[in-house]
């Protein structure tokens, strides 16, 4: 059994450990010790020596994120941390788990990354849905008050940190680090230009840093068990571990924490037990409903940061929404694409005009009024929707399951145009 | 007008942020909550008490999915609709459920305005597909027959 550092103190009967807990299970030692002997850059210097990426989808080096925010006398006065907590990338389940478990883990992982960036405040983003979560951290917050991590004079450190809980009123561009900037300052969650980044001027201007919760829950372990120790968990090129999930017609859904670069097999077969009876995997979204398909044959990549981007597509979020064979992938991507349509911020205009164009595309192949040029359409419009032509990133995010569909399952999409109905609509749905 | 306790929660709010607009979504959804629905004239309360604009606090309004600037029923049900619970068959569902309550699709309020249907994102909790909320709790591994029994518990 390997190590599992994020997942190890869940209490079997699902209720959040508490702060006596925590405490007893070693929880808080390691922000204490930063505060007693580390100075904040040497916090951020274990951190980027770990090789921790973030886990929010883009993947990136999370120390050198931090290192990028002004330091020193010469610095802003207020800076910020921010807990991304708004999970809504369909077919993400992972948070959940982490902040309904153990809110303590993500705290102290804020505290630390505050300390290293030297915030006043932090904040923890989190979407309305996850009641049980708001509820679990609400109190958590005020047991850390009480226990003196937060508030003035943290451990008699001398740096002082106020940690709010923000609940959001819904809306997938809130995800969007800029997006998110937006909705705490009250405003639509529209993305921000980008210089300045957020690291140098954020929430109010202020220097900011945005972390997802899965990244910020490894930091604790990072900063009390050494960096060298959190590169041994992984065999892969990356560290740590990973959260991953499986959802679709497998025999056991579920979430298992393994050492990051699991492959696909070992997640669906192993982990989730295969496939539901009578059913093959036809295709598998890696990370999350932005990712590009792999296929059957690619179910050996290990599931790292650079061997899905050499396999066609990116780790996103690690958890696996699993394509059956007695389901539709012309259905499946007019599902994920409506959704990119319908949360398009609508601030730039190949994404509010062209997503839900290609949505009605979809829509029509599926009702069985798709149209000889559909297909071509549909790539020249990857290409309008691609990295470069939007503000964001929502609209390449979406064209990736719509462009390897259009690859892996051509013959699928060509049939339903053919044929002129849904091969698969009189069976089961 | 707003209600004393509204103001109280308002101002509270308010107390929280650099600048008054940074509170707008939270000021939306204390309204929401004392009065179910944010109506245009919650929105002149809260523009007069707030000093915000009507219209920049309904562009706000309208932006974000669960401010509701209509009215609902007594009991909000947010059906998932993407692409876990597509798969594991919420089309089905929706039918069903539909049938349930008697109204035609999402976005109606059940005769009675005991309910109001509506979709919603990805609720996080695919391992369990396909999942509905009923007001604050979460119903997941649902079947087609078990829809009477989660809704009986909502009067």
């Amino acid at each position: 059994m390997s190590e599992r550092p994020l997942t190890g103190r869940l209490r079997p009967d699902g209720e959040a450990v508490g702060l006596a807990a925590y405490e007893e299970a070693g929880g808080y030692r390691a922000l204490a010790r930063a505060l007693r002997e580390l100075s904040p850059e040497e916090v951020t210097e274990e951190v980027t020596r770990s090789g921790l990426r973030g886990r929010g989808g883009a993947g990136f080096p999370t120390g050198t994120k931090w290192s990028f925010v002004p330091m020193g006398e010469d610095a802003p006065r207020h800076k910020v941390l921010i807990a991304n907590a708004d999970e809504m990338e369909p077919g993400t389940f992972k948070d959940r788990l982490l902040l309904e478990g153990d809110p303590h883990q993500l705290l102290e992982g804020m505290m630390l990354a505050a300390y290293a960036i030297q915030a006043d405040t932090a904040t923890i983003f989190l979407r309305w849905e996850y009641r049980v979560a708001a509820r679990r951290l609400e109190r958590a917050i005020a047991e850390a008050r009480e226990g003196g991590y937060l508030g003035r004079d943290v451990l008699g450190s001398g740096w002082s940190l106020e940690l709010h809980l923000h609940v959001s009123a819904g809306r997938y561009m809130c995800g969007e680090e800029t997006g998110l900037l937006n909705a705490l300052e009250g405003k639509r969650a529209t993305p921000r230009a980008k210089p300045p980044y957020p690291q140098i001027s954020g929430l109010w201007g202020r220097p900011t840093i945005v972390q997802n919760v899965e990244t910020l829950c490894n930091v604790p372990h990072i900063l009390a068990r050494g960096a060298g120790w959190y590169r041994g968990l992984s065999a892969s090129e990356d560290a740590g571990t990973k959260l991953y999930g499986v959802s679709g017609k497998v025999r056991r859904p579920g979430l298992w924490e393994l050492p990051i670069g699991a492959t696909g097999r070992e997640i669906v077969e192993e982990r989730a037990g295969g496939m539901c009876d009578g059913l093959a995997l036809k295709g598998f979204l890696p990370g999350g409903a932005s990712t590009d398909f792999l296929t059957a044959e690619q179910l050996d990549v290990p599931l790292d940061f650079g061997s899905c981007e050499r396999a066609g597509s990116r780790l996103g979020t690690g958890t696996l929404i699993v394509l059956d064979d007695g389901t539709c992938p012309v259905g499946m991507v007019h599902n994920l694409e409506r959704f990119f349509a319908q949360e398009s911020c609508g601030w730039c205009t190949p994404c509010r005009e062209g997503l839900p164009w290609v949505a009605r595309i979809l829509g029509a192949i599926e009702r069985g009024e798709g149209r000889e040029g559909d297909l071509d359409l549909l790539e020249s419009h990857c290409g309008y929707l691609g990295p470069g032509n939007t503000f964001c990133a929502l609209a390449p995010g979406a064209v990736e399951p719509l462009q390897s569909a259009l690859k892996h399952f051509r013959e699928d999409f060509e049939r339903h145009i053919e044929s002129g109905r849904c091969p698969w609509r009189e069976e089961s749905r | 007008m707003l209600s004393p306790d509204e103001i109280r929660d308002i101002d509270e709010a308010l107390a929280r942020v650099p600048r008054p607009e940074g509170a707008s979504i939270e000021v939306l959804q204390i309204v929401q909550r004392h009065r179910g629905w944010v109506s245009d004239e919650a929105l002149r309360d809260v523009a007069e008490h707030t000093g915000l604009s009507v219209h920049e606090l309904d562009g706000v309004a309208t932006f974000y999915n669960l401010i509701y600037r209509k009215p609902v029923g007594r009991h909000v049900i947010h059906q998932c609709d993407s692409v876990s619970c597509w798969i594991m068959g919420c089309e089905r569902l929706h039918a069903a459920l539909c049938e349930c309550l008697g109204v035609g699709g999402f976005g109606e309020t059940t005769d009675d305005g005991r309910f109001t249907l509506l979709p919603i994102q990805c609720l996080g909790t695919c391992d369990h597909a396909p999942a509905l909320m009923v007001d604050e709790d979460l119903h997941r591994d649902l079947s087609l027959d078990g829809m009477d029994e989660i809704l009986e518990g909502y009067e």
